[in-house]
């Protein structure tokens, strides 16, 4: 079979071989200290790129835009957007 | 064992001798008998299947899209008006390689409305990556309905089909037909097997869009499946014979044309008028025989050019026009011998259109045309003709 | 949260509320799920092939058909007895409300065991911004531009919900995405509920509305707030809950901030637009009983 194959299939998830953390000007830094755990930065994230890691919330910089709507919706805000230096 | 039977009727149970899993259909006339006589085979519980009466043509297609890609053996039907509205459902079918089997009753395209059969509505999906195949009788599409399920699913095809058939003529004639036997299409025709299907356990994605470095492989693979189609449907048309006693002579078929100096080329219903008017001119002592087209698309290039390498004159009837410039199957034919060193005189006549009825008179006055063509050699006024235009009318 | 079935990676602007929606419906419905989608925002952002977002069995074919293909899925499972994947339609508004109604039609009318889910951002997004049945009043969009002699839209948003209601879909809900509890409830109810659902969900667009990126939650809070959206139920034609406004706001607040709006705070005549629209959320709130 050719790559193209023959019905048009995808293999599932495979847009992450795209990383679109390229696109992003402003970088997250969640303060770990005054997150409560709410999980609202996850569940709003558009990218589905923030994930709890050992029991911190933490965005995965290679899929995140930059967006900010994690920042705005972090009920304690301990979410800063930072101008990141590429 | 023949029994006498509507066209549509017969087609219905060679539908139902196919198993197909997902039938979806939408009435349009002279295509209704058909999708009637399977709702009743459903009714009776003849026919295991889902059955659904769906909002257009449109609709009718874009749901096998979901049920073959679901794994299903898919069944509709249409003409005309609905065709048009399927367009672009079909270009999608085929792009997605999606083995959907279409009985396409021929009937002329609106506007002036006009319920009555020509070939107007399959040519002009000619370019949307359907297998095409034309039917002389009820009998020959009865019996290209497996085949063609057999060929489209056929792994390294994988592309839609259509059996043509003509309104009227064929859907509601009675004549005796040969019934199918289920078990004997099961020898030919295995069940349907795709190779990816819509399944949360292997979640795949269908449709995906292809930017421009991806697009013209795309169609390339589809060319590719088509030219396969090619060697499979003689070979179908074989292992049909074999099976079932009647075999139809694969891509074209040909009557009385080794010796002809007139090659009439024509498809569907109307060959069986030629037929009649070949054997009547071969008593005068007209050299003419037929060339019948069975496959459309794919075209059969190599078989036409045997075929019509040693005539004299070569005249295409079909019932068809592209405003603008002549006739598909004629400029397909041109095109086909063009760079060939075969040179003879091609010439067309559009008859037929709207139902217009063709006898045998008619396919006279073509054979006396090409005939003169033949003597005088070709001009290009009389190279395309829309043939029967009645001056009291205009 | 568990891992989403809508993988990162997608081409959806930054801050699009399209995603949000889509993420929250499948971790509702889970992995055991099929989803059709027309042409638009969310198919070309997910599926540049050979790439693809879904992790749960996804197809797309054309852009008036998803509703259509769906049932053809559905009656391929039932003759194959697999009637317990869940079914989805997840499509954006021009297929919904305009394109592709009919074939919406026939699928509610059919009765399909499928939930039909429409992210709503009120206008043709992927061509550019052009007015979609679902265009709100007023709203400037790229083929109902502000001028001397327009203040932008200026036909009513076709009330979608109604209609699937008037066809008897047993289930119809409309939800945002700044309500993820809700809308993740809504979606798995919709699935309990044998027959075809519609879900309408408030997901506003960043580029067609005109906003400041990071304020897609805030905005899609406030529509709820100020009345404009209602959030509500029907369970077999009966309205059976609302979402309730603590403290609706003044529709200005909501407005103010979408650069679609801009326009109705500086033209003649803007402060009557205004009040048509603040009109409109009030009859929204006595209507489905919002307020306390």
């Amino acid at each position: 079979m050719t790559r193209c194959g023959v019905s048009m299939v995808v293999e599932p998830g495979s847009t992450q071989v795209t990383k679109t953390g390229a696109w992003r000007t402003f970088v997250p830094v969640i303060d770990h200290d005054k997150c409560i755990k709410c999980s609202l930065c996850e569940i709003f994230c558009p990218d589905s790129c923030i994930h709890q890691v050992e029991g911190n919330f933490v965005p995965d910089l290679d899929y995140c835009k930059g967006c900010s709507i994690c920042a705005h919706e972090c009920p304690r805000g301990a979410i800063e957007m930072v101008l990141e230096d590429k | 064992m023949m029994r006498v039977a509507e066209g549509s009727y017969a087609i219905a149970d060679a539908v139902r001798c196919c198993s197909p899993d997902v039938v979806s259909v939408y009435p349009i006339t002279p295509q209704t008998h058909i999708v009637e006589h399977l709702s009743q085979l459903v009714a009776n519980g003849e026919l295991d299947c889902e059955y659904i009466n769906v909002d257009s043509e449109f609709s009718s297609l874009s749901s096998l899209i979901g049920a073959s890609a679901a794994g299903a053996r898919t069944y509709t039907s249409t003409t005309s008006q609905g065709l048009a509205l399927m367009f672009e459902v079909l270009y999608n079918a085929s792009g997605m390689r999606l083995p959907i089997v279409m009985t396409t009753v021929n009937r002329a395209l609106s506007a002036p409305l006009s319920i009555w059969n020509d070939q107007q509505d399959t040519f002009g999906v000619r370019d949307s990556g359907w297998i095409q195949l034309y039917a002389e009788n009820v009998q020959e599409v009865m019996d290209l309905t497996p085949q063609l399920y057999r060929i489209s699913e056929d792994p390294d095809i994988l592309t839609p089909s259509m059996a043509c058939m003509d309104g009227y003529i064929l859907t509601h004639v009675y004549e005796p037909v040969e019934f199918l036997d289920p078990g004997l299409v099961k020898e030919i025709l295995p069940p349907f097997s795709p190779v990816n299907v819509l399944d949360p356990e292997d979640p795949k994605t269908f449709g995906a869009f292809a930017d421009p470095s991806w697009f013209t492989e795309f169609r390339y693979l589809q060319y590719k499946a088509m030219e396969r189609a090619l060697d499979l449907i003689g070979k179908v048309d074989k292992e049909f014979e074999e099976t079932f006693g009647r075999g139809y002579g694969g891509l074209i078929d040909t009557y009385q044309a080794d010796d002809a100096e007139i090659l009439l080329v024509s498809l569907g219903s109307i060959v069986g008028t030629i037929k009649d008017a070949v054997d009547v001119l071969r008593k005068e002592g007209i050299k003419v025989g037929l060339v019948k087209i069975r496959s459309y698309r794919p075209f059969p290039v190599e078989a036409l050019k045997e075929a019509l390498k040693d005539a004299s004159v070569v005249a295409v009837i079909e019932k068809d026009v592209s405003v603008g410039y002549q006739s598909a199957l004629l400029t397909d034919i041109k095109g086909a011998l063009y760079n060939t060193s075969i040179r003879v005189p091609i010439v067309g006549f559009a008859v037929g259109l709207g139902g217009r009825d063709v006898a045998m008179k008619q396919i006279r006055k073509i054979v006396e045309n090409a005939s003169k063509v033949k003597d005088e050699g070709l001009e290009l006024e009389t190279e395309f003709e829309i043939f029967g235009v009645n001056p009291e009318c205009l | 949260m568990q891992e989403s079935l809508f993988a990162p990676g997608h081409r959806a602007c930054a801050g699009c509320g399209m995603p949000i929606a889509i993420k929250l419906v499948l971790d509702a419905a889970g992995p055991n799920t099929i989803v059709a989608s027309p042409t638009g925002c969310l198919e070309v952002t997910s599926t540049p092939f050979p790439e693809s977002s879904w992790k749960v069995p996804w197809i797309h074919s054309l852009f008036e058909n998803p509703a259509s293909v769906a049932s053809g899925i559905e009656i391929a499972l039932k003759k194959f007895g697999r009637t317990d994947i869940n079914l989805l339609v997840i499509a954006g508004d021009g297929s919904t409300f305009d394109i592709g109604i009919g074939s919406i039609s026939g699928m509610f009318d059919r009765g399909h065991n499928i939930t039909y889910i429409c992210y709503d951002n009120e206008a043709y997004m992927n061509t550019g911004g052009q007015r979609s049945g679902s265009t709100p009043f007023y709203a400037s969009t790229t083929t109902t531009p502000i001028g001397t002699q327009s203040p932008g839209n200026l036909v009513r948003k076709k009330d979608m919900p109604a209609i699937a209601v008037a066809h008897g879909a047993p289930y119809v809900a409309t939800a945002s995405i700044a309500y993820p509890v809700d809308l993740r409830r809504k979606v798995k109810r919709s699935l309990e509920i044998k027959g075809p659902a519609y879900i309408q969900i408030n997901a506003p667009c960043i580029t067609g509305w005109s906003y400041a990126e990071g304020d897609t939650i805030e905005l899609a809070k406030l529509v709820v707030e100020t009345c404009i959206c209602p959030l509500y139920e029907y369970v077999n034609g009966e309205l059976v809950g609302v979402k309730k406004v603590r403290n609706k706001r003044p529709v200005e607040d909501y407005l103010k901030t979408q650069g679609r709006y801009k326009h109705l705070f500086h033209v003649e005549g803007g402060e009557e637009y205004i009040a048509n629209i603040q009109a409109i959320a009030d009859r929204n709130a006595e209507k489905f009983g919002l307020l306390d």
